[in-house]
């Protein structure tokens, strides 16, 4: 394990066990099983931006793309009736479609990623707003006259994406098998194939990595078509996870908390950096917080205030590292 | 000691070393009141490395540093101006999107009851501005005058700063021939007002023109000196190359084949005015000389596809070819090791492997699965072949010296075995030791019929490595000069617009 992956591997731990000590109703298996839940959910989309932080850009718009997917998918089975696995194809290809449009307007347009995901978010959020009438919708259908339109596959779904396969006692919440295949995945995409190494490499060096013969632009157009698409399969866990989708709502500031997630976990935002096992383990530190501020007692109102100190810190304590870690390879006489 | 008996600025035994190189060993140099001293040398002689001592961009490991007689030590920027010094960077550093006058007092505004003393500062810039002959409005935007004009507002910068010496690093690289004699008389006249001025140039002519004495630095050390009525071409040129040129070019005899590339009316997009036509055979080294700014590092990257052409044609092996971007080069068989390697060669923060491999990934990989034997024996061979020293393959290139760099450059294209090499100052900022070692490689992939197009603002180096020569001039190829006719004579006539070759 990496060293900036133990110190964040540390922080989990010791949370952990503090809350553990403190209130030991925190251990209890539906307390854990919710917080397997979340943390995975999240993980999704914190994956998801990695691959575009890594090209040394940004994703502000996850958050409204989760929201436009679960509101898109509600009305394909709901109001629509449509066949389940079309209307998850339908999200999954307006996912990509969303990440190769920024894809595009970054690379060709020549847009800032900052300004062309901002946008994104602003336009998702009220294309949502607009297709719902900003009403709440799920993805469980209506009964009508034929009783539910394909009722069994969509709870067939519902299972998948938000349900609970019992290993003895404890229920393992679903959502955890998507973040494990996800995350083997993204970890052998980056590690594994040259891809990945471009992605490291164009993060660090677009000119160089260019007059290495790489095509950059294209591998800038794969990272956000891969953050969207992440988006867009949390979305989908959301929408089922959830049972009610709030248009304005869904998903709202969660790019922040996918970004912070990416961070914490050893991701630069200047590019060039990062790894799978450290945002992930970020993410679920980041919902563990959440538990352990109920769990412990702390006022509720503190909880941005401590998650937002704790991403500082651990972002410092991060920087040094790497520095003690630079000081160390320059050492070395040639 | 006498205040006016000692010299304005005097060092001695300054030594200066960055990871893997040691860029000064222990140089001395003196400067007085009212004298233009000129600084010449090789590229990697150390020049700008003693700029940035003195003008505090950067400290030095050892040695003595004296202003009138008493002894400094400058942390920052901040402190060399306190005493004088200011340094006009090559680049140019002001801002484009404010008026002049508030570039000549950024940071340093007069202010009335809290708020910027605007009626103050146009005042005071009008009057600096004159001293150095600017008659233009103080509120023009920085950005909208030409390049030579801008350096005559980073001048009026430091004399509003009280500077006493002021330190040019290559001032007319990028000037055209009017605004270099302006430049000229503007440093006479501060000259005979007083100033002091250390200059650094390539262009041993302006060397002449305008230095009271030269100090020629070598392989970081001091090289000689020469007094006013010393000053010309020979003596400067011995100084600074300071060896017999046959022992370290060691050269053999080419026979050039088939033409590999060859360019008719190919015109860059930096100088469309200008069509480009040149040929390099198998098996040939052929040289770019000319000025800086003359377009030699365009005409590379357009081969290469960083800029594409916008007419012209470009021939490989005699197919026309059009290269978009450096992809398509790549795969007709050139490859390049840029100018600016940190920026353009390498990826710095990655390892020697990941460096190595980059270009040969893709060559190496099934179905985008990375290879990792391949990539391994890649990187083996490059350090192997061509002697890169460092601790392990997975050591950051950031922390390996200049020539360990450029060989990491060199030989992740040799994985590619390209049929044509461009190589962009080659040499640059390396050590002797690497840059012999450069040239051999250079003479061996010659020798297995590679053709070689490199373009060097050395002299020395395009006298000594080139079969041919072309020699660039404002944007065209004023000249092609064969082996028996280089000369540094021919060369700086054509370089410079002369367009008769001797």
């Amino acid at each position: 394990m990496k060293k900036n992956v133990l110190g964040i591997f540390i922080l989990l731990v010791a949370i952990f066990v503090i809350t553990a000590v403190i209130n030991p109703k925190f251990l209890n298996a539906y307390n854990m099983q919710n917080l397997i839940k979340w943390s995975s959910l999240y993980a999704v989309m914190s994956l998801g931006v990695a691959f575009v932080i890594i090209t040394g850009g940004i994703d502000l718009s996850i958050g409204s793309v989760v929201g436009l997917v679960s509101v898109v998918l509600s009305i394909c089975l709901k109001l629509e009736g449509m066949d389940p696995w079309s209307a998850i194809g339908i999200t999954l290809v307006l996912s990509l479609g969303i990440g190769l449009l920024h894809g595009l307007l970054i690379t060709k347009a020549k847009v800032q990623p900052f300004v062309v995901t901002l946008c994104g978010l602003l336009v998702y959020r009220s294309m949502g707003r607009w297709l719902t009438d900003n009403q709440s919708i799920g993805p469980m259908p209506y009964e009508d006259d034929a009783g539910y339109k394909n009722l069994e596959q969509i709870q067939g779904l519902d299972f998948l994406f938000s349900g609970k396969i019992a290993l003895g006692s404890f229920n393992l919440p679903t959502p955890a098998l998507f973040i494990l295949v996800l995350s083997i995945a993204a970890a052998v995409f980056l590690r594994r194939t040259i891809w990945g190494r471009y992605l490291f490499a164009l993060g660090n060096n677009e000119e160089g990595t260019r007059y290495s013969g790489i095509n950059t632009d294209r591998m800038k157009i794969l990272a956000y078509v891969l953050c969207s698409l992440f988006a867009g399969i949390a979305g989908i866990l959301f929408a089922f996870e959830l049972d009610s989708v709030q248009p304005a709502q869904t998903g709202e500031f969660y790019e922040l908390y996918a970004i912070a997630a990416a961070v914490l976990g050893g991701c630069s935002l200047r590019g060039g950096e990062g790894s799978v096992l450290g945002v992930v383990i970020a993410a679920a530190v980041i919902r563990l917080i959440y538990n352990s501020i109920n769990m412990v007692g702390i006022s509720t109102h503190l909880e941005f205030g401590i998650l937002g100190l704790v991403i500082l810190l651990g972002v410092i304590g991060d920087e040094f590292l790497k520095k003690a870690v630079a000081r160390k390879q320059a050492a070395q006489k040639t | 000691m006498d205040e006016t008996s000692s010299p304005l600025l005097e060092v001695s035994g300054l030594q200066k070393s960055f990871p893997g190189v040691l860029a000064l060993r222990g140089v001395s140099l003196h400067l007085q009141k009212g004298e233009v001293l000129a600084l010449i040398g090789e590229n990697g002689a150390g020049k700008s490395t003693l700029m940035k001592i003195l003008a505090g961009v950067q400290p030095a490991d050892e040695g003595e540093f004296l202003v009138c007689g008493k002894k400094v030590s400058f942390r920052n920027v901040n402190d060399a101006m306190d005493e004088g010094i200011a340094l006009i960077h090559q680049e140019l550093n002001l801002c484009g999107n404010l008026d002049l006058a508030a570039n000549v007092f950024l940071g340093r505004e007069p202010t009335k009851a809290g708020l910027i003393d605007e009626s103050e500062i146009r005042r005071q810039t009008e009057k600096f501005l004159s001293q150095v002959g600017l008659d233009l409005p103080v509120d023009t935007l920085a950005g909208s005058i030409p390049i030579g004009k801008q350096q005559l507002v980073e001048i009026a910068k430091a004399l509003s700063c009280n500077a006493r010496v002021l330190i040019m690093d290559e001032p007319t690289s990028s000037l055209s021939q009017k605004e270099t004699e302006t430049l000229f008389k503007v440093v006479k006249n501060l000259r005979s007002k007083g100033i002091s001025v250390i200059y650094i140039s390539h262009r041993l002519g302006e060397v002449k023109e305008l230095a009271d004495r030269v100090t020629v630095f070598r392989d970081g050390e001091n090289a000689g000196e020469l007094m006013q009525d010393q000053i010309d071409h020979d003596n400067m040129v011995k100084l600074m190359v300071g060896r017999e040129l046959s022992e370290f070019y060691d050269r053999q005899v080419h026979r050039p084949g088939k033409p590999v590339i060859s360019l008719k009316d190919l015109r860059c997009p930096s100088y469309p005015q200008h069509p480009l036509s040149l040929k390099v055979s198998e098996g040939e080294i052929v040289g770019v000389a000319g000025l800086v700014g003359a377009g030699r590092t365009e005409l590379l990257q357009t081969i290469f596809g960083v800029t594409p052409a916008l007419g012209g044609s470009l021939e490989i092996s005699g197919e026309v070819k059009e290269i978009r971007n450096p992809r398509a080069a790549i795969s007709e068989g050139i490859a390049l090791a840029p100018e600016d390697r940190k920026q353009h060669g390498l990826v710095l923060p990655m390892s020697v492997r990941e460096n190595s491999s980059l270009p040969s990934l893709q060559r190496d990989a099934s179905r985008g699965w990375l290879n990792e034997n391949a990539e391994r024996a890649v990187t083996q061979n490059a350090v192997k072949s061509m002697k890169i020293k460092t601790p392990n393959f997975e050591q950051m290139a950031r922390f390996l010296s200049g020539g360990n760099q450029q060989k990491i450059v060199l030989g992740k294209w040799l994985a590619m075995s390209p049929k044509l090499l461009l190589l962009d100052e080659p040499t640059r900022g390396i050590d002797v030791g690497a840059k012999r070692e450069i040239y051999k490689l250079m003479e061996k992939l010659a020798g297995e019929g590679m053709a070689i197009l490199f373009v060097s603002s050395e002299m020395e180096e395009v006298l000594g490595m080139a079969d041919r020569a072309y020699v660039m001039h404002e944007g065209q190829i004023s000249g092609e000069l064969s082996r028996d006719q280089l000369s540094e004579k021919a060369i700086m006539n054509l370089a410079t617009g002369n367009l008769v070759a001797a």
